[in-house]
């Protein structure tokens, strides 16, 4: 498997190497779905610029990188685009393992299930197959790296990137089942960009499934795990913002990197939800709606947490995906993260049922963006409305698309315990219905 | 939500629109040529009125004196253009600071790819010669454009005076709120691409130019006036500018206040307006009003000098004086009556009264006659129903490609075996019908060196005759090409093409009629039913001649000829074919220019489309 992943990679940096080179580079990076005022690399340059005058690079309202990342740069901005490319494959890479580990524990677990007689005899069109599942990692490797919306995230040098390769190392870890390294990288994660915390819950739920830990409020074991992997990730949050403060001498960068996440200042359009929302609204209803929207991207992990603790692989794309669509900068880099894990669920498919009508609106209104951003910004023929419409309708589209998938996840397990053809009590033929 | 998560009423509606899908199709096809049909006629559509509240309710008064002086400057200025033998520079900025403006020139160098035949020129250099009247009343932090071309020849002679004139008058009154810049600019559309990249220190095209010495405010608005003879008998006023893109429809509704308030007649596309909207007469003539305003517009050229101002978000518009043989004759020369010279005046004044750039009225709209339009969300349904079509035959296609596997005995089986090939198959005809596309774009202008030392002809000619032989090369090369990747084409392979070919189509027509709504639709009305109804076992020889017919470069052939026929100038085949030829030319021209899209929209993404079908049609 090594060298269709090697082929893989080369196709894929060659790719980005191309663009790099090319005018659409300028162009791509322009592009407001592609950066955010977070991940934009002009702002990067302009604070390495501050950096370097000796000037906090968070004084001015511009810069709203992390200081490690600023750091980084410091000594990386030649080679920035190798970087960036090397981050792209660094995700593919601990994507593609994670992947193989989890399917592996899959396998593993479906055998002791079919040896120990659980599954239903009807549901054997439902047990999957090695053959089906050996090239899984290399697909999603290939969702990932040949995804446009990640190759526009590279070329534009988004630091998306990054972000995205810190939280695929944190998968690797996790499902490597190394508790200390997951908490770190968790907290990396957390410290670029707040919103991985939620994936605090899958990752405890993963660890504790991998260490025989059983989820139950009432064992002294669970609480000592939990507080366990709080430390380890507390701890190393301290570190990295103690860190933060020696190297840049002063707090500024709290309120200028989190506190522009959260209070959501800056409302340039994006391909999320917040901007046309709060531009519109009236200024004394700011704080609560501001809250609603934040609480909002936090509060699904309970339920979900609930409903998925059997099932923390899948939790945590779940979790991607919610914050990939209702943070408050996001870009196509973020989606693209998340979008990578569809084929490991692709033995659903069977059970998904928007799945043509999502995919022809998505694909639709990744084509829509830039033209309706053309006749609004450009032709001034258009104006806001038509892009947030799309914008809505994008996002539409994607919680759509993982309500479906969380169906059919629900609906194969459902199955598993009860049957692949369910009798209503006076026998006819039933169906499920979510609601 | 119910139809979302309920899978009885799902299915129900599925079969049904798989059952009844051709006749549903049919049905949506003729309903949306019905409904754009219907957007002439009267009742259907809305009478124009002011929205902008600065230029509706204000009075003006206009009172321009001199038409006869400027009549004087007209034959001054064509004696001198003659004595030069091009534009008098030196006497334009004489004349103009004569008059109290701040003149400047800025001179421009292009050299086109290759040698334009209907205007005969290859290298052009010039000079723009402009004056800035400045604002007394407020702080200058706003202008608006009036521009008059210098033409070769006799041609806008009585422009540039009327220009001339206007300035002088403009200059003795204190009302102005904004800078007023007076531009003649020498070889149309490309000094004033000159000027305006020069003016928004913008170089998209690669031109030479230098730069501005002086400048006004940001530009609100501007007018172009093409006036050829001292006698008129109606003003025309024309709205299509690059890629399809309008000014806001209270510029033209400005015009035709002016014109009724001064009782001038006016025109679109060269039409008067009727009453006579219940009789078959009246209804066609509003539909080739509107027709023509659709060919335009599709087009994507910029059919006036006002065309390229668009661009900047400035509204702009083109009037000319047309004199044909009619009775009643508007005489520019009589004092006190000069009409056209009160009514560009009138206009300028209202649009001095602007507090904001105009943006209440519409941007996107069609006009069937100068008094009525019709407005987007009355024609996109038109184009909408041309497009349910394609996301009908989707539907279709993706349920025969779902459903039946998974009923069989061993289903997952045969997916896997149908499904690789199928990817292989799809990805080969796209990428190739995409390099040929890119050939289509990249060739006639890259190679008509080789082409003219080989072949015969000049090279405008050759570039024309290189794409329509790399048009037609592409039919020959991809179609079976899938048969070398995948040995034979399955059943599946050519339904999953045709899936993908589809949802592209739609999309791609969709971005299209958005951003141009008449090329989109008139590209929708030829494509959609060979999309939506192309197999592979349909009667070959036949459905490739109705095909080819469809295809994109032959609706443009039919578009030439049903313009000309529009026009009332019909053509031979013989000329028709001259004219085809330079019309292709001239789209090429103008990518390169002005960057139009239209040659590299159908080149890269039409054309490879339509290959993707004519590939279904060969697959077995």
């Amino acid at each position: 498997m090594a060298a269709p992943l090697t082929l893989l990679l080369i196709v894929a940096v060659t790719i980005r190497a191309v663009l790099y080179r090319s005018s659409l580079a300028e162009l791509i990076a322009e592009r407001v779905e592609v950066v955010s005022p977070i991940t934009a690399w002009k702002r990067v340059i302009e604070g390495l610029a501050l950096l370097d005058l000796g000037v906090s690079p968070y004084s001015g309202d511009v810069f709203h990188e992390t200081p490690l990342i600023i750091y980084l740069f410091h000594f990386l901005v030649d080679y920035a685009e190798i970087t960036f490319m090397l981050a792209d494959v660094i995700t593919a890479v601990a994507l593609y393992f994670a992947v193989r580990d989890y399917n592996k524990k899959v396998f593993r677990k479906q055998k002791f299930a079919l040896e120990a007689d659980r599954y239903p005899h009807d549901c054997l069109e439902l047990i999957r197959r090695p053959k089906e599942m050996f090239y899984i990692p290399l697909k999603v490797a290939m969702f990932y790296l040949l995804n446009p919306f990640t190759i526009l995230s590279c070329v534009a040098k988004s630091t998306c990137g990054l972000n995205n390769a810190v939280i695929s190392l944190f998968i690797l870890t996790t499902i490597k089942g190394n508790v200390l390294l997951s908490a770190v990288f968790l907290c990396l994660a957390t410290y670029q960009s707040i919103y991985p915390l939620t994936l605090c819950a899958p990752a405890m739920l993963y660890l504790m499934q991998h260490q025989f830990i059983p989820v139950n409020f009432r064992r002294v074991s669970f609480w000592w795990f939990v507080t366990q992997y709080l430390f380890m990730f507390l701890g190393s949050l301290l570190v990295l913002t103690c860190l933060s403060f020696f190297l840049l001498g002063s707090w500024d960068y709290m309120s200028s990197v989190y506190g522009f996440i959260l209070s959501v200042p800056d409302l340039t359009p994006n391909i999320g939800l917040f901007w046309y929302f709060f531009a519109e609204m009236f200024e004394h209803f700011r704080l609560f709606f501001l809250c609603v929207f934040q609480i909002n991207v936090f509060f699904y992990t309970i339920p979900l947490s609930i409903k998925l603790k059997e099932h923390p692989v899948f939790l945590m794309f779940m979790q991607l995906a919610v914050i990939s669509i209702f943070k408050s900068y996001p870009t196509v880099g973020d989606t693209a993260l998340y979008l990578a894990f569809l084929p490991v669920w692709g033995h659903l498919h069977r059970f998904l049922r928007n799945i043509f009508l999502v995919s022809c609106v998505l694909l639709a209104c990744s084509a829509l963006f830039p033209v309706l951003w053309h006749l609004w910004i450009y032709a001034g023929s258009a104006n806001s409305n038509f892009y947030y419409a799309i914008t809505l309708l994008f996002n539409v589209a994607q919680i759509l698309l993982v309500s479906d998938y969380f169906y059919a996840f629900l609906r194969r397990e459902h199955h598993l315990t009860s049957g692949l053809y369910l009798k209503k009590k006076d026998g006819s033929e039933a169906t499920l219905v979510l609601k | 939500m119910g139809l979302l998560s309920d899978p009885n009423r799902r299915r129900a509606l599925i079969s049904m629109l798989t059952r009844l899908n051709a006749p549903i199709c049919m049905l949506c096809y003729c309903a949306g040529v019905c409904w754009f049909m219907g957007l002439a006629f009267e009742p259907f559509t809305l009478r124009t009125y002011m929205s902008e509240n600065a230029m509706g309710s204000t009075m003006v008064e206009e009172r321009f004196p001199a038409g006869e002086r400027a009549l004087a400057t007209a034959r001054e200025f064509a004696a001198h253009k003659k004595k030069v033998g091009g534009m008098p520079v030196d006497w334009l900025v004489k004349t103009m600071q004569a008059r109290g403006l701040e003149v400047f020139t800025q001179s421009f160098s292009r050299v086109l790819p290759f040698p334009d035949e209907n205007k005969e020129r290859y290298i052009v250099k010039g000079t723009n010669v402009y004056g800035i009247l400045r604002a007394p009343r407020a702080p200058r932090t706003e202008a608006l454009v009036l521009s008059a071309p210098c033409s070769p020849g006799d041609n806008n002679n009585q422009a540039v005076g009327l220009l001339l004139g206007l300035a002088h008058y403009f200059r003795n009154q204190i009302y102005w709120a904004k800078d007023i810049i007076f531009l003649v600019n020498e070889h149309d559309l490309i000094g004033m691409q000159a000027w305006l990249e020069g003016y928004h220190h913008t170089n998209t095209t690669g031109m030479k130019w230098t730069p501005l010495q002086g400048r006004g405010g940001s530009i609100q608005a501007a007018l172009s006036l093409e006036l050829s003879s001292d006698v008129i008998t109606s003003l025309d006023i024309v709205l299509e500018g690059l890629n399809g893109q309008l000014p806001n429809l209270d510029l033209a509704n400005l015009f035709y206040a002016f014109c009724q308030k001064i009782g001038v007649l006016c025109t679109i596309q060269g039409r008067l307006q009727r009453n006579d909207w219940d009789s078959v007469s009246g209804y066609s003539h509003a539909v080739q009003t509107m027709m023509l305003m659709v060919m335009k517009q599709a087009s994507g050229r910029p059919w006036g000098d006002h065309g390229l101002f668009l661009r900047y978000h400035i509204e702009a518009a083109t009037i000319s004086g047309i004199n044909s043989f009619r009775q009643y004759k508007t005489d520019l020369t009589t004092t006190g009556r000069s009409d056209l010279y009160r009514l560009v005046e009138g206009m300028y004044r209202k649009l001095n009264n602007l507090l904001e750039r105009l943006h209440q009225s519409y941007f996107f709209y069609l006009m069937p006659s100068l008094t009525h339009f019709v407005s987007i969300g009355y024609y996109m349904p038109a184009f909408g129903l041309l497009a349910v079509i394609l996301l009908l035959r989707a539907l279709d296609l993706w349920v025969q490609l779902v459903a039946p596997p998974a009923r069989t005995e061993d289903g997952i089986a045969e997916i896997e075996q149908q499904s690789s090939p199928g990817v292989r198959s799809v990805l080969t005809p796209l990428i190739i019908s995409h390099l040929t596309g890119a050939a289509l774009y990249l060739m006639p202008v890259h190679f008509q060196e080789m082409a003219v030392e080989h072949f015969p002809v000049s090279e405008t000619e050759a570039v024309v005759l290189t794409a329509i032989a790399v048009y037609t090369a592409g039919l020959a090369l991809p179609h079976n090409t899938h048969r070398l990747v995948s040995g034979e084409g399955t059943e599946q392979g050519w339904r999953v093409l045709k899936l993908v070919a589809v949802l592209y189509l739609a999309v791609l027509l969709g971005c299209t009629a958005l951003i141009n709504f008449s090329l989109g639709f008139i590209l929708a009305l030829t494509m959609v039913p060979v999309a939506a109804f192309v197999t592979p076992d349909v009667p070959k020889v036949l459905s490739a001649i109705v095909f080819v017919i469809l295809s994109p470069a032959c609706t443009l052939l039919f578009s030439v000829f049903l313009f000309q026929e529009l026009q009332d100038m019909p053509v031979s085949l013989q000329d028709g074919w001259m004219l085809y030829i330079s019309v292709i030319s001239q789209g090429i021209l103008d990518h390169y220019l002005f960057g139009s899209l239209v040659y590299p929209l159908i080149a890269l993404m039409v054309y490879p489309c339509w290959l993707l079908f004519w590939n279904i049609l060969f697959w077995k």
